[in-house]
């Protein structure tokens, strides 16, 4: 059998590629195209680490096929930033919500689709957000923190 | 809920104890930070592990006739191509002995454990590798096979290594540690209240988020390593050791490290695919999956343990007796060190007898995590404590301070403690509105309790290098050898930029390749932060003294007659004012015509690693009809010496508490009736998820080691040591029940619960 | 290369010809969040894969003219807790489907994938259990229905013939002083399969139950429709007794078994506990409508 040709979108970019049937979004991001921000944690979407947004609403790329992808628009970690880091990426710098890193994009990826959602969310909020998204190092302590002290420097300062 | 710091080290700093950026840091949060599976090299190709699917079988051969022959398949190596060491003679590596490590990353004789490396395949691609494997024939006579071990223990267990022997017969039990104080018989003797019972735990998973991964070259006879460790330095060493190829030969790139926790203190992968990229003569990749990472790389043990204590009424712990019977798997090590030395070390207790046995059986075999040990032998000694609080009629944390080590202590593992911080955390602790707060009131049936338990870790220094260069526009950039895995980069430059008096920001921190700086040991036993300051800080120095000589000899006056002050280089004494002050700036623009460029390397084994302490106080609510315990508020002191980076040590402590929540709530190797592991997966190997935990509180205690620069102690391994007890013992202020066996799973829970209405019935 | 194929048919038609010609072996792709990790773990190996997601019919919420809902197959977790008047009318049904995993999971699984998993642990089955769901099931034969809790057979076996597809789960239409509601037992809080799953459906008229229906999760091969227990309630004022007499009842209907995730006796237990606290959520929703 051929590859599958798949035209796609990935972080506002028009994109091509080919890939097997049964290959996984994520082997597409980090083979191919070298988006290796996106992690493999687990491959069976227990981790969280691959997090991407399909059509604006955060998935697994590790349980979506590659071949799902034509038409739509997909969008990583590595898109996050523009010139300035995303608010999110600086605050988790600034409250050192990071330790080794490798969850790291997932979970900017998961709370930067939270805050679109809900700019104002309760701790309870952000902590069932982000039940998808494993770190080992931090306690989730500051994760939790830096997310809604985000919030709400994007809602206006008012804390 | 807050963080906090108590210090009683000044704080005039500039750098030193602030909440800078890390080096690495836009790198991590943008995605391009490059992890061991983030590499790819032209021409490269992938291997795969052939893996044992019995627990413990006779390998009678290994035909890979086929394996070879199938398309794509470019080399296939069995533990003929790995360097054998006889298990006659211990050949040591740090911990890990070479005899075990070749066993361990190839399976020899035997196939010890479900997952066991038999066969490693290399091909053009992971699905190839994959099919490749399975057309490798491997003839095995199936053999008994032991997994728990109480079991492994008993004299009729499978044996698993005929050439080991207790008193005298093949027996599981591969070592036995001893550590003795004083008398116990004596001790005992004098005790009005005496406290003796057993505990199990199950082995647990470090649970680093990245899965082991390696990339490999091997180019004329000269390898090239890009992995995943907690130690470039280690690699080389081990892949030298089970290659044959000599350590001038190997280059051992860091990459970022996605977690470790002691999990990557020792190799899998990388010696197999070294021995398949030379083979093939192609760059080789290799990755672990999830189910592979929990089936063969280390665990810590499972644990069967009795610890006894006696105390006199007035609270004075008289006499301490503990026997911890360490799982090792399948090839001996387990850390009974940790467990069996650390266990009485926060008590100042006249007579101890505590002795560990490390203990084959037929799993995967334990790895490092977190001060290994110490929580096996703490969640024993500290449930204990709890029981002898209750019967002595006093409030846990004062009898832990009416005990606590001291300097001056005698400790049972061997130190005389010098100045420790354990009697402040024990104070922060009962000072704290965490322990003042009265707990909620039973509501809808949900009960709560709190509970405490200290902890000690011995902390290392060892081997480190640094070296740091100043650059022609007056920037810095530093090297040392120990890969990063929570931030010490941030440490590294808060320190440099301290010392040198300049902004952090002017100062880069790379890790270095092991062609590239001086030997530096593991990034573990909390030892990072403690000795790459000892190292940094005197290469530093050395620079400051080199910029001095510059400016000296810009001058024209003697070196003795400048000093260094925020960054610049200014005349002293009677010199004092007739030049203008230089900046390390203007003296590195000037650094070719002084005497060339300006850089300093430090090589030292650094000694002077004091013990840390830790007081944990815990909250949980709990479902007595479901069984359920959550944690509902947990506050962790810690005696950290000097928080070089107030935010990863804080980091260091919540995400220790994490790990121990699991261990005593969740977590815990389960195995079939075939020996084969059942939860290979992150979702039955249940850890902590954000909704399952609180906010993790943290009071930083500073009492400055006296023999480091900075006054620093180490942090990362304490945090694991307190809080299986202090959990265990918060369930039986809810509940009035006593668990001894973790985790504290629901359905363990609920039994418990039934069993005591049936008996009050 | 591979010789697995991939397809995304517009139409039902040409969904049903394509599983009909895999003869066996082609597996169906709505949110993937099951079938990937199967075939990862090599337990599936599919040589067709037919992704369901752009059917309209599959993917469409749309309600019925008696005021009950028609919920496509494929429709995911997150659509379905987005629809503005579905989770008033059967709460239960979307909290059930939403505690399918995690936010990443829920952005992906589907209804009709957690039912033709054929997992007794499904979150979303015991609630369309409950709920009395109707399930549209089209094959090479024509189109039938079947109640949902006829469609599960054992553990990942289904009573569909080959080639036959679920499209989509009917749920009735809601008198007076009806509400539904789901719970679960998982160690964690979340990202774990359920230890016992519980779904409660009723009417209440005058604080009195006049119709009831339990759906009892992961303590059987198949989820359960507990009738003992409905009948429990019903006629009752959900009192204290008829509570125990229904926790009894799901408790006698378990047929458990000891695993990684739960003991036969705590399961056992389990149920009863839950199909009281769900039953009071139902009934405390119910009175508000």
């Amino acid at each position: 059998m051929a590859k599958l040709h798949v035209s796609t979108t990935i972080n506002g970019e028009p994109q091509e590629f080919l890939c097997d049937a049964d290959q996984s979004m994520l082997d597409v991001l980090r083979g191919p195209l070298g988006l290796t921000g996106s992690k493999e944690g687990c491959g069976s979407g227990d981790c969280g680490a691959c997090s991407i947004t399909l059509d604006g609403r955060l998935v697994c790329s590790c349980l979506m096929l590659a071949a799902e992808a034509e038409g739509r628009q997909i969008a990583t970690i590595e898109g996050m930033a523009g010139e300035e880091l995303h608010p999110l990426q600086t605050k988790f710098l600034e409250m050192a919500a990071l330790q080794c890193g490798i969850c790291t994009p997932g979970v900017l990826m998961a709370a930067k689709s939270l805050l679109e959602r809900n700019p104002d969310p309760t701790e309870h909020e952000v902590r069932f957000w982000l039940a998808g998204n494993l770190c080992r190092c931090t306690g989730y302590d500051k994760i939790v923190r830096a997310v809604m002290e985000t919030a709400a420097d994007m809602r206006g300062g008012a804390r | 809920m807050s963080t906090t710091t108590t210090t009683t080290a000044g704080d005039d700093n500039k750098w030193i104890g602030k909440r800078t950026v890390r080096p690495d840091g836009a790198d991590k949060v943008t995605g391009r930070a490059a992890y061991a599976a983030d590499t790819n090299m032209p021409g490269m190709i992938w291997g795969k592990v052939l893996r044992s699917p019995h627990p413990h079988a006779r390998i009678k051969s290994i035909n890979t006739a086929k394996a070879e022959a199938h398309p794509g398949v470019k080399a296939v190596v069995t533990a003929k191509d790995v360097v054998d060491f006889p298990i006659a003679k211990s050949v040591m590596l740090g911990i890990q002995d070479m005899r075990w490590m070749c066993r361990n990353v190839m399976a020899r004789e035997k196939a010890l454990f479900v997952g066991h490396p038999v066969a490693a395949v290399a091909a053009t691609s992971e699905k190839i590798a994959a099919e490749a494997c399975k057309l490798i024939e491997v003839e095995y006579e199936v053999l008994p096979f032991v997994i728990d071990v109480e079991e492994a223990m008993k004299p009729d267990a499978p044996v698993l290594h005929d050439h080991i022997t207790f008193e005298g017969k093949p027996s599981n039990i591969a070592g036995k540690l001893e550590h003795k104080l004083g008398d116990v018989g004596e001790g005992f003797a004098k005790a009005d209240v005496i406290i003796e019972r057993s505990f199990r735990t199950q082995p647990v998973h470090q649970g680093y988020i990245e899965p082991h991964a390696c990339l490999v070259s091997v180019s004329d006879g000269k390898a090239t390593i890009w992995s995943s460790s907690q130690g470039q330095f280690m690699v080389r060493a081990m892949c030298a050791y089970l290659t044959g190829i000599p350590q001038n030969d190997i280059r051992a790139i860091p990459a970022e490290i996605g977690g470790g926790f002691g999990g990557k203190t020792i190799v899998y992968l990388e010696p197999v695919a070294t021995l398949l990229a030379k083979k093939s003569g192609r760059p080789v990749k290799m990755a672990m999956t999830r189910t592979e990472v929990f089936h063969a790389s280390g665990p810590t043990s499972g644990s069967y343990s009795k610890v006894k204590l006696g105390a006199t009424k007035d609270g004075k712990i008289v006499a301490g007796e503990g026997t911890y019977c360490l799982q090792a798997g399948a090839l001996p090590g387990s850390p009974i060190r940790g467990a069996a030395g650390c266990a009485f070390a926060p008590y100042d207790i006249p007579n101890v007898h505590s002795v560990g046995y490390d203990v084959v059986s037929n799993r995967s075999k334990v790895a490092a995590y977190r001060a290994p040990g110490a929580p096996i032998g703490a969640y024993a000694v500290e449930c204990v404590m709890d029981e002898l609080a209750e019967a002595l009629k006093m409030d846990p944390l004062q009898l832990r301070l009416k005990n606590a080590a001291k300097q001056g202590t005698k400790a049972a593992h061997g130190p005389t403690f010098p100045r420790i911080g354990f009697v402040e955390t024990i104070e922060e602790a009962i000072a704290h509105p965490h322990y003042k707060t009265p707990l909620a009131k039973p509501k809808n049936g949900v009960l709560h309790g709190r509970g405490v338990a200290s902890g000690f870790w011995f902390n290392a220094g060892g081997e480190s290098s640094a070296q740091v260069n100043v650059n022609e526009d007056g920037t810095v950039v530093v090297i040392t050898g120990h890969p990063d895995i929570g931030g010490s980069r941030a440490s590294t430059a808060n320190i440099v930029a301290e010392v040198l008096g300049i902004d952090y920001r002017k100062v880069s921190v790379l890790i270095g390749d092991t062609s590239v700086i001086g030997f530096s040991n593991l990034t573990g036993g909390s030892r990072v932060t403690y000795a790459s300051a000892m190292v940094v800080t005197q290469s530093t120095e050395n620079v400051i003294g080199q910029l001095k000589a510059r400016a000296a000899k810009i001058w024209k006056i003697d070196p003795e007659a400048v000093i260094w002050e925020n960054g610049e280089a200014r005349p002293a004494g009677d010199n004092a004012g007739k030049f203008e002050p230089m900046t390390l700036g203007q003296l590195a623009a000037q650094a070719n015509a002084t005497g060339g460029p300006i850089g300093a390397g430090t090589q030292l084994n650094t000694t002077g690693a004091e013990g840390g302490f830790a007081t944990h106080v815990c909250d949980v609510e709990v479902d007595p009809e479901l069984g359920i315990v959550r944690v509902l508020r947990y506050t962790s002191f810690q005696d950290v010496g000097r928080a070089i980076h107030p935010g990863y040590v804080e980091g260091q402590m919540q995400g220790g508490a994490a790990q121990g929540i699991g261990w005593a709530l969740s977590e815990e190797y389960i195995y079939d009736k075939n020996g084969k592991l059942d939860n290979p997966s992150f979702l039955d190997y249940r850890m902590p998820v954000t909704s399952d935990l609180p906010m993790l509180d943290t009071v930083i205690i500073e009492v400055p080691n006296p023999k480091h620069p900075q006054g620093v102690r180490g942090v990362g391994e304490v945090p694991l040591v307190p809080p299986l007890a202090a959990v265990s013992n918060a369930i039986h202020n809810a509940l009035g029940q006593r668990f001894y066996s973790l985790p504290m799973s629901p359905p363990k829970v609920l039994a418990a619960l039934e069993s005591k209405t049936a008996k009050a019935a | 290369m591979t010789d697995i194929q991939y397809l995304a048919p517009r139409t039902l038609d040409e969904a049903v010809q394509a599983f009909a010609a895999s003869s066996g072996k082609g597996r169906i792709l709505a949110g993937g969040t099951d079938l990937l990790v199967q075939m990862r773990a090599g337990t599936v190996t599919p040589h067709t894969i037919i992704d369901i997601k752009k059917i309209g019919e599959m993917t469409a919420i749309e309600e019925t003219a008696g005021g009950g809902f028609r919920v496509g197959a494929g429709v995911s977790g997150a659509i379905l807790r987005e629809h503005p008047k579905l989770k008033k009318v059967w709460p239960g049904v979307v909290e059930a489907a939403n505690l399918i995993g995690s936010t990443q999971i829920q952005g992906r699984a589907t209804a009709g994938g957690n039912l033709c998993n054929g997992s007794p642990a499904g979150d979303s089955v015991p609630a369309m259990v409950a709920a009395g769901a109707i399930v549209t099931i089209q094959g090479p034969k024509g189109r039938r229905e079947l109640p949902v809790e006829a469609v599960p057979k054992g553990p990942g076996r289904l009573n569909l013939e080959p080639g036959e597809i679920v499209v989509s789960f009917t749920l009735p239409a809601r008198p007076k002083g009806s509400s539904d509601a789901y719970l679960r037992m998982i160690p964690r809080t979340e990202m774990d399969i359920a230890v016992v799953g519980c779904g409660v459906s009723l009417t209440l008229e005058k604080g009195v139950c006049t119709a009831a229906r339990v759906g009892l999760g992961a303590v059987a091969p198949t989820v359960l429709l507990v009738e003992g227990a409905a009948k429990a309630l019903i006629g009752s004022k959900l009192d204290e007794a008829a509570l125990d007499k229904a926790a009894n009842a799901c408790r006698a209907a378990c047929r458990p078994i000891d695993d990684k995730r739960g003991t036969i006796a705590y399961r056992t237990q389990i149920a009863g506990v839950l199909l009281k606290r769900t039953a009071a959520i139902a009934a405390e929703r119910a009175g508000r409508n």
